[in-house]
């Protein structure tokens, strides 16, 4: 699990492109964001490496699951 | 190379990334009393870029303010960009800026030679310009922020609102878009030294030669594409005008590493802010995704956005080109079907 909390943005998906390519493309991710503009820029990110998004939503935190 | 500053590291958000969005502004002003005078002649009923105000038949003073956080580390280079982007709103109403003041805000503990490079900038730019800068006012603040409060003058005759587009009118744009893209993804070190290099060279450019050509042709409306990204102000010309724009993406300077930064998320928060307020009267097409998200790409210090008549718009157009950093002619602006604002085609 990526925490990104408190990071602002382009950070998180920053840090998601770095777990992405150190884990050779590891078939599941997850992250977890504080932010909706980060949760926009990760699935952007996601949908351009070829994974499928789920969000879940939980007092104002979002946790992201990447999956190939 | 240690004890340089970086000024971006200094910075929440960068640029006109930094603005409120146009949305909330339109709620915070939504109850103001708005005095009549007769010889306002722009005010900010109709979410122009400058005031503009009558002083006799033949002479109108243009008044703008612009300020924001730093949007590159060179403390000089930031303050050309400020100038540059709070010069920009006179050019946008066709008038020349002829005074300027300094807005300043600085942190306690930033080293005096970096802001002396910000204001040296500043300097610079105004008196490209053919301004001189007069005065200003510096508070201290735990960021720093810098920009230009400009007086310009206009013929009253001749000024140039956002809001005088006709059907028919062919619409020129004066620099790629992108810009907010790559001070982004340089602030992580995801964009390339020629990508850097080339935004701060757009955000340096005047737009005086695109001002100083689009005058001596029968141009309608006028309008910078700055903070609220080429479908924010395309939209306000259009709501503006009573109009509605259509506009071919393929004629867009897109810039390549923007469009790629954009497929890989790495967007400024303001693009998200700017798609908020115009998306809902835009009809995308079949635009792909990191297309529109540079369209909507907050531009700091970005081109002029022009209807010209048809009839002048082959002269214009190949005035603009060599004259500013990128000569585009996107689309055309057409009578108010009701319903959407804005086609991308």
């Amino acid at each position: 699990m990526i925490d990104a909390r408190g990071q602002s943005c382009p950070i998180p998906v920053v840090m998601v492109q770095e777990a992405v390519k150190k884990g050779n493309s590891p078939a599941e991710l997850q992250v977890k964001v504080d932010a909706m503009v980060c949760v926009e820029n990760i699935t952007r990110y996601a949908a351009s490496q070829g994974y499928a998004v789920t969000v879940d939503e939980a007092d104002g935190e979002y946790t992201l699951t990447l999956k190939k | 190379m240690e004890n340089e500053v970086k000024l971006t590291k200094l910075a929440k958000c960068a640029g006109c990334g930094a603005k409120v969005g146009a949305g909330v502004l339109a709620r915070l002003l939504g109850d103001m009393k708005v005095r009549r005078d007769p010889n306002l002649l722009v005010g900010f009923d109709k979410s122009d870029d400058a005031s503009v105000y009558k002083v006799s038949d033949d002479l109108a003073l243009v008044q703008t303010v612009d300020f924001f956080p730093p949007i590159c580390d060179d403390p000089y280079t930031f303050g050309q960009i400020a100038a540059t982007n709070a010069l920009s709103d006179v050019y946008a109403m066709g008038g020349e800026p002829k005074l300027a003041l300094n807005v300043m805000a600085v942190p306690k503990d930033m080293p005096p030679e970096a802001v002396h490079e910000i204001l040296r900038g500043g300097y610079d730019k105004a008196y490209e310009a053919g301004a001189i800068i007069t005065g200003g006012h510096s508070i201290l603040d735990d960021e720093p922020k810098y920009g230009l409060a400009v007086t310009g003058f206009v013929h009253p005759d001749r000024v140039l609102t956002n809001s005088g587009a006709r059907p028919g009118d062919v619409l020129l744009l004066t620099k790629p878009l992108g810009i907010g893209v790559l001070t982004t993804a340089a602030k992580v070190d995801l964009a390339s030294a020629e990508g850097t290099a080339l935004a701060l060279r757009l955000m340096t450019t005047l737009n005086r030669a695109a001002r100083d050509a689009m005058v001596k042709y029968r141009v309608h409306a006028c309008t910078d594409v700055t903070g609220f990204s080429l479908l924010g102000h395309g939209l306000e010309l259009a709501q503006g005008s009573d109009t509605e724009l259509h506009l071919n993406v393929d004629a867009i300077d897109l810039l390549p590493e923007a469009v790629e930064l954009a497929r890989i998320g790495i967007l400024p928060e303001g693009m998200y802010r700017n798609r908020a307020f115009a998306e809902p009267y835009v009809d995308a097409g079949d635009v792909a995704l990191a297309r529109q998200d540079v369209l909507y790409d907050p531009q700091t210090a970005g081109g002029l956005l022009i209807a010209v008549d048809p009839a002048d718009a082959d002269a214009l157009y190949a005035e603009l080109k060599g004259a500013v950093p990128s000569a585009q002619r996107i689309g055309t602006a057409e009578a108010y079907r009701g319903g959407k604002r804005i086609f991308l085609r």
